[in-house]
């Protein structure tokens, strides 16, 4: 437990010094939710229709940045080699790392979601269901992606096949994510229904991502 | 969680390692005992590297066996230092707080991180980023590391590179420290390492397919 807290410490620690990742996935979140309204035209029911789909899309696309530093990083400076000496399994070095990413990339997208929902003129009531779906969603997505980062750790440029790897396992996540939001702002299906299967995804995504992680870095040995 | 077993040998036997399908070594038997130092030489690529990657449990065998004894129930890998060229140091975080982490991570706790960088001489480098420091600064960070938590199993690759003079009597302080307490070192190495070691050499492999005999420096 101490060397889970030790690593998830060190983790938040370099994400928020010179270089780390820290508010980047954030500002990049902004800039798409921007790109949208410039490229679409001050259309304000059609951005309200289909802004939880870009926020959604947004988020999903800014929890790759950093994502392909998570194990990269490690292996380089040889630090991988200090953690598997740890005497803790690679799960739980995954899990801990996994949690300082999402804690630095996925928690302040979902915080921000109602600042960024006035930019798509979201209604109240769609801004409480999108903090609501990023916050159990966002999860899904860094677990989903720590696979990919570990498979990709010793690459050279594994950031665009990182990408390419994941982003297609990550199509269930939105399309639940978006159909709860969209539900929330009036839909024919109840909230609940969207919303509980995308906690479960998050749920599956948890057990595999970890599993999943810790197997590619071992074989990767 | 971390209890550090008393490592008494290291018993390796007719070990081979493959790298990327290319044979590095093989054949190569030795074992080592607590208190003991063990100089692995040979040339460049001859496989020193690989040698203590395996040790460290990073890299699995092509045949052959290391075994250890005294260990309890924890794998050989929670009882070893390893001291690479990738020093596993973050360069954004200070000395000290690189040497907290890797004690809380290591766990079975030594000296505090001031006093295991005031023993290697960079009690000053405490608050400064590791990215700051020279090349030889940072490897006595690194070495301080081996300070902070103990474990029976030294590992060091070419632990005198980049070290000043004053700097190696201070490693070879610590080394000789860690042997009288019964630890085991293994370092791969070119140059004397200022202690009293071991030599094991390794040699290539012959391209046929004959089996090489193991070197003849084994255990007396």
């Amino acid at each position: 437990m101490r060397a889970f807290l030790a690593l998830l410490s060190r983790d938040l620690k370099l994400a928020a010094r010179v270089g780390g990742s820290g508010w980047l996935g954030l500002v990049f979140f902004l800039m798409i939710v921007t790109l949208v309204p410039f490229a679409l035209g001050p259309d304000l029911n059609l951005l309200a229709r289909i802004g939880p789909a870009i926020l959604w899309i947004a988020a999903v696309l800014a929890t790759l940045i950093g994502l392909d530093r998570l194990f990269q990083a490690d292996e380089e400076d040889g630090s991988l080699d200090l953690l598997r000496t740890a005497p803790v399994p690679l799960e739980l070095v995954v899990l801990a790392k996994v949690t300082a990413h999402w804690l630095t990339t996925g928690l302040p997208l979902a915080l921000a979601a109602p600042v960024f929902g006035l930019l798509v003129a979201l209604s109240p009531e769609g801004m409480a269901a999108m903090v609501a779906t990023l916050l159990v969603g966002t999860p899904a997505l860094t677990f989903i992606g720590a696979v990919g980062a570990a498979l990709t750790a010793s690459l050279r440029r594994g950031g665009l096949i990182l990408a390419i790897l994941v982003l297609p396992l990550m199509i269930p996540t939105l399309i639940f994510g978006v159909s709860a939001a969209n539900a929330a702002m009036g839909g024919t299906i109840p909230f609940a229904t969207p919303f509980l299967v995308l906690c479960a995804l998050s749920l599956i995504a948890a057990v595999i991502g970890i599993v999943g992680a810790a197997a590619a870095l071992r074989w990767s040995e | 969680m971390g209890v550090a077993g008393a490592v008494e040998q290291v018993d390796v036997e007719d070990l081979a390692c493959r790298r990327s399908g290319r044979l590095i070594f093989e054949g190569l038997s030795f074992r080592v005992r607590a208190g003991e130092a063990l100089a692995v030489t040979g040339r460049n690529g001859a496989g020193k590297s690989t040698l203590l990657a395996a040790l460290a449990g990073q890299l699995r065998p092509d045949r052959g066996r290391i075994r250890a004894e005294g260990l309890g129930d924890a794998p050989l890998t929670e009882h070893l230092h390893l001291v690479a060229h990738r020093d596993a140091l973050k360069a954004s975080l200070t000395a000290g707080e690189n040497l907290a982490f890797a004690r809380d991570l290591l766990g079975a706790h030594r000296l505090g991180p001031r006093e295991a960088l005031d023993r290697v001489g960079l009690a000053h480098a405490d608050r400064i980023p590791v990215g700051y420091l020279s090349a030889g600064q940072r490897r006595r960070v690194a070495l301080a590391r081996l300070l902070v938590a103990h474990r029976p199993l030294w590992l060091l690759d070419e632990p005198t590179s980049a070290l000043d003079a004053g700097s190696q009597a201070t490693l070879a302080a610590l080394m000789r420290e860690h042997l009288a307490g019964g630890g085991l070192l293994i370092a791969a190495t070119h140059q004397a390492i200022g202690i009293e070691a071991r030599e094991l050499r390794i040699e290539r492999p012959k391209a046929s397919p004959q089996e090489q005999p193991s070197p003849p420096d084994e255990a007396p």
